[in-house]
């Protein structure tokens, strides 16, 4: 399966560069109505058509692309530094400490997300920049997205807390942040890099699915979740066949995203 | 001669035999509820679901033919208003029976109304009568009249009987023995109701055959709209009630004569600007809210042509007020919706010492014009109206931030904490009477949006339209009422506490296979006549 891995590295590595250059790429703003064009077929003037506003679809699946794809990782990245931070702690500490960060885990995990997002989300100010928007979205996936992988962690912790390696360092003096920082945490890079990779679509997802209940990245900003959210009605959609082009690309970036991780990554 | 006579007589013979096709009775009528009703006493009606089932079982006094607006006698064959609005002394129909065969009388008005006024039902449709407090006194009198007396006299009085639907005093079967075309013959919850034809109903055709002519009627449960579509294209419903402007494209794509634009309905989509003192927004913002001129540049800055051109792909029209075009009695005539002109707007706000910097407007102490438009998410039409309305903004330096908030959040902040600063959202009228909209005009209402509650009128305008509501619900003179409700609907126009975006086209799909459907913009639009409407033979021998 390694040719799929690298298919999926160089499909990913493509579209992050055509979604960096969107600048350079795209064809026009992707706020822009061009009002008297709405729901247009791909033309030459539009690639994909424009959306029911009259917007370049092509320049909105560069820019959400862009959105989902480079703001999804920085979320992943700060669940799982905090996954790491908690259920790192949690394990190498062991005795109550461990039972009490993880009924807090536990406590965290059975939130209902969404309308945890919803809620919080309703409670921001009013007049933040799509931009801000955007960013605030997949912060607060990231801060509340760490519960799951710091069980993992927790308990990937523990076993290395106990193991010999870690016995004789203690055994040589080491102890502390000296213990945790040359010896447990290099130890945990790979879980919390397939944590990471796991995270990625899951993040891509959720924003997806707040997007498609209209709680996602302001407009006019795109994003995936908005893009999608022209399908929604599969009836009225269906005439319209590119449409579905941020959905295939939704799918295969995904996609990729799992193929990127080696088997041994892989939870079991 | 003769072979003359013969063709005339077979032209005749044919003529009436499609006739006969056209009030073929018999079938059976199928279409979709889009949830389950919550009730079936007539009184408590307040979902759409339990208004389709009273709409459709329910026996009424009088009724507001929706395709005239005129009122036409149902149970009762005339009526009278006396004592100044106060009292309305119905003369009721003899001879009539529940469908479960109970003799209707003067007093099954009377429990209807003594049940309808009972504050401890919280009846919904109750509310429309009071008009102070006291009690409503009801008289049975002789010659099957009867006689029901408010505490204050209510302006449009006769047309609230539209809305009641006359309940059984002795039946055993109480709300569920009605004097409507239907009645309720089989309910499977959460998966379809069966009505079947109301054999004691009392209206015939003008041929003397009694009515309905559809033998029973299924309403599935399908809150699906695309499914319901699939379902309309498959043949398995008769017709679709209310129509997304997609749908009704799509509809309209595949088979034209299934497709029916009523015209605007009563509906409106509107946006509204926070202008209560309290509420928690910087002060030169408030500034700019209770500001006339500020809020008529919006307004011209808005091209509602394209709002509705595009939003509702033509299927909508400018709106110019409060009152739709398609209320034919009250609406004002004399107004017409505000044309986009972003330059008139920028001069509107010159006046008020906005100016432009750098492409972005300033107010007068250099803050840059920039505020949030909250709508309900999830709404496509309500969020494709606020990103247009975005970029139309853009054109006068304003910058818009459009922000979608879950309903329960959204009600907070434009009821109880007023943390907002400009609101998009619609409103559903289904009563033609300006009464009906007193709780949004009066400043002392709760639903008098942006700035409810008023303790005394906060400018002079509210005030005067203070003035006018109450002197037209104090009168019993159409011709009164209606030069009051004019004036309010100028100052609403001028001063634009609410901007009038569009008001939606009222879209429905019908069947080939339904004949006399004439569907039209007030609800419910198909089946208002729904007592006359048929199945062609063919379905209704299938069915």
């Amino acid at each position: 399966m390694k040719w799929a891995r690298t298919t999926a590295i160089v499909f990913l590595l493509a579209v992050s560069s055509a979604c960096l250059l969107a600048n350079v790429i795209a064809p026009a703003s992707y706020a822009y109505q061009f009002r008297e064009e709405p729901n247009a077929a791909p033309s030459r003037h539009h690639l994909l058509g424009t959306d029911d506003l009259g917007r370049d679809r092509f320049s909105r699946v560069l820019y959400g692309t862009r959105v989902s794809l480079l703001l999804a990782p920085a979320a992943a990245l700060l669940s799982s530094l905090l996954a790491a931070f908690i259920g790192g702690i949690a394990g190498f500490s062991g005795g109550w400490v461990e039972r009490f960060v993880m009924a807090g885990t536990d406590l965290f995990l059975s939130l209902p997300w969404l309308f945890l997002l919803i809620t919080v989300r309703a409670l921001l100010p009013l007049n933040v920049s799509p931009i801000l928007s955007v960013l605030i979205t997949f912060a607060m996936l990231g801060c509340l997205g760490w519960a799951g992988a710091a069980r993992i962690i927790c308990a990937d912790a523990r076993s290395l807390a106990q193991s010999d390696f870690i016995l004789l360092a203690r055994a040589s003096g080491s102890n502390g942040f000296r213990l945790l920082w040359r010896h447990l945490v290099p130890n945990l890079k790979p879980v919390l890099y397939a944590q990471f990779w796991i995270s990625v679509p899951v993040f891509i997802l959720t924003e997806a699915n707040l997007g498609i209940l209209g709680l996602g990245v302001a407009e006019p900003m795109p994003s995936w979740g908005s893009l999608l959210r022209e399908l929604e009605s599969f009836s009225t959609a269906s005439g319209q066949s590119w449409q579905v082009v941020p959905l295939i690309l939704f799918i295969l970036v995904v996609s990729s995203f799992h193929l990127v991780l080696t088997k041994e990554e892989l939870p079991v | 001669m003769k072979k003359i006579l013969a063709v005339l007589v077979l032209l005749t013979l044919i003529t009436f035999g499609s006739n006969r096709v056209l009030a073929q009775s018999g079938g059976e009528l199928h279409f979709c509820l889009r949830s389950e009703p919550k009730t079936f006493n007539p009184l408590l009606a307040a979902d759409d679901a339990s208004e389709t089932i009273r709409y459709m079982t329910g026996g009424v006094l009088v009724r507001v033919n929706r395709l005239t607006q005129d009122l036409e006698p149902e149970l009762a064959t005339s009526w009278k208003i006396t004592n100044g609005g106060k009292t309305i002394t119905f003369q009721l129909r003899d001879g009539l029976r529940f469908s479960d065969g109970t003799a209707f009388s003067a007093d099954d008005v009377a429990f209807t109304m003594q049940q309808l006024m009972d504050p401890a039902l919280h009846s919904p449709t109750g509310d429309a009568f009071r008009s102070s407090e006291g009690k409503v006194e009801t008289e049975v009198l002789p010659k099957n009249r009867v006689r029901i007396t408010f505490p204050a006299p209510i302006a449009g009085l006769d047309r609230l009987f539209d809305q009641v639907a006359i309940m059984s005093a002795k039946s055993p079967q109480k709300e569920m023995a009605v004097l409507g075309p239907y009645y309720v013959g089989e309910n499977k919850a959460g998966s379809y109701l069966i009505l079947k034809r109301n054999p004691n109903y009392w209206e015939k055709d003008p041929a003397g055959r009694p009515l309905p002519y559809i033998e029973s009627v299924r309403l599935d449960i399908q809150s699906n709209r695309d499914i319901e579509m699939l379902r309309l294209t498959r043949g398995e419903i008769h017709f679709i009630n209310s129509l997304d402007a997609e749908y009704f494209d799509k509809v309209v794509a595949q088979d034209p004569s299934m497709a029916h634009d009523a015209g605007a309905s009563l509906d409106s989509e509107e946006m509204w600007f926070n202008q209560v003192a309290t509420s928690p927004l910087p002060s030169y913002k408030k500034a700019w809210f209770i500001s006339t001129n500020f809020r008529r540049a919006v307004s011209e800055a808005i091209n509602r042509e394209d709002l509705a051109r595009i939003v509702f792909r033509g299927h909508a029209r400018p709106a110019v007020g409060p009152v739709s075009p398609a209320n034919k009695f009250w609406f004002n005539a004399k107004l017409q919706a505000h044309p986009f002109d972003q330059k008139s707007a920028l001069q509107r706000l010159t006046q008020d010492g906005f100016h432009l910097q750098d492409g972005a407007l300033h107010d007068r102490d250099g803050h840059a014009v920039e505020f949030s438009v909250i709508t309900n998410a999830g709404n496509k039409y309500r969020e494709r109206m606020a990103t247009m309305i975005q970029q139309d903004l853009s054109g006068i330096g304003i910058k818009l931030n459009v922000v979608t908030l879950d309903f329960p959040s959204l009600i907070e902040r434009i009821t109880h904490t007023f943390d907002y600063e400009a609101c998009l959202l619609g409103l559903v009228n289904d009563e033609l009477d300006p009464n009906a909209q007193m709780t949004v005009w009066l400043s002392s209402a709760d639903s008098h949006q942006w700035n409810p509650s008023q303790k005394t009128p906060a400018t002079a305008w509210e005030a005067e339209i203070d003035k006018l509501m109450r002197a037209q619900a104090s009168t019993l003179d159409p011709k009164k009422r209606k030069e009051d409700f004019d004036k309010v609907q100028e100052i609403a126009w001028q001063q634009e506490p609410f901007i009038y975006l569009v008001n939606k086209n009222a879209l429905s799909a019908v069947s080939p296979a339904v004949h006399n459907a004439h569907p039209v913009v007030l609800r419910p639009q198909v089946y208002w006549n729904i007592d006359q409407l048929s199945l062609t033979s063919e379905v209704a021998r299938n069915r």
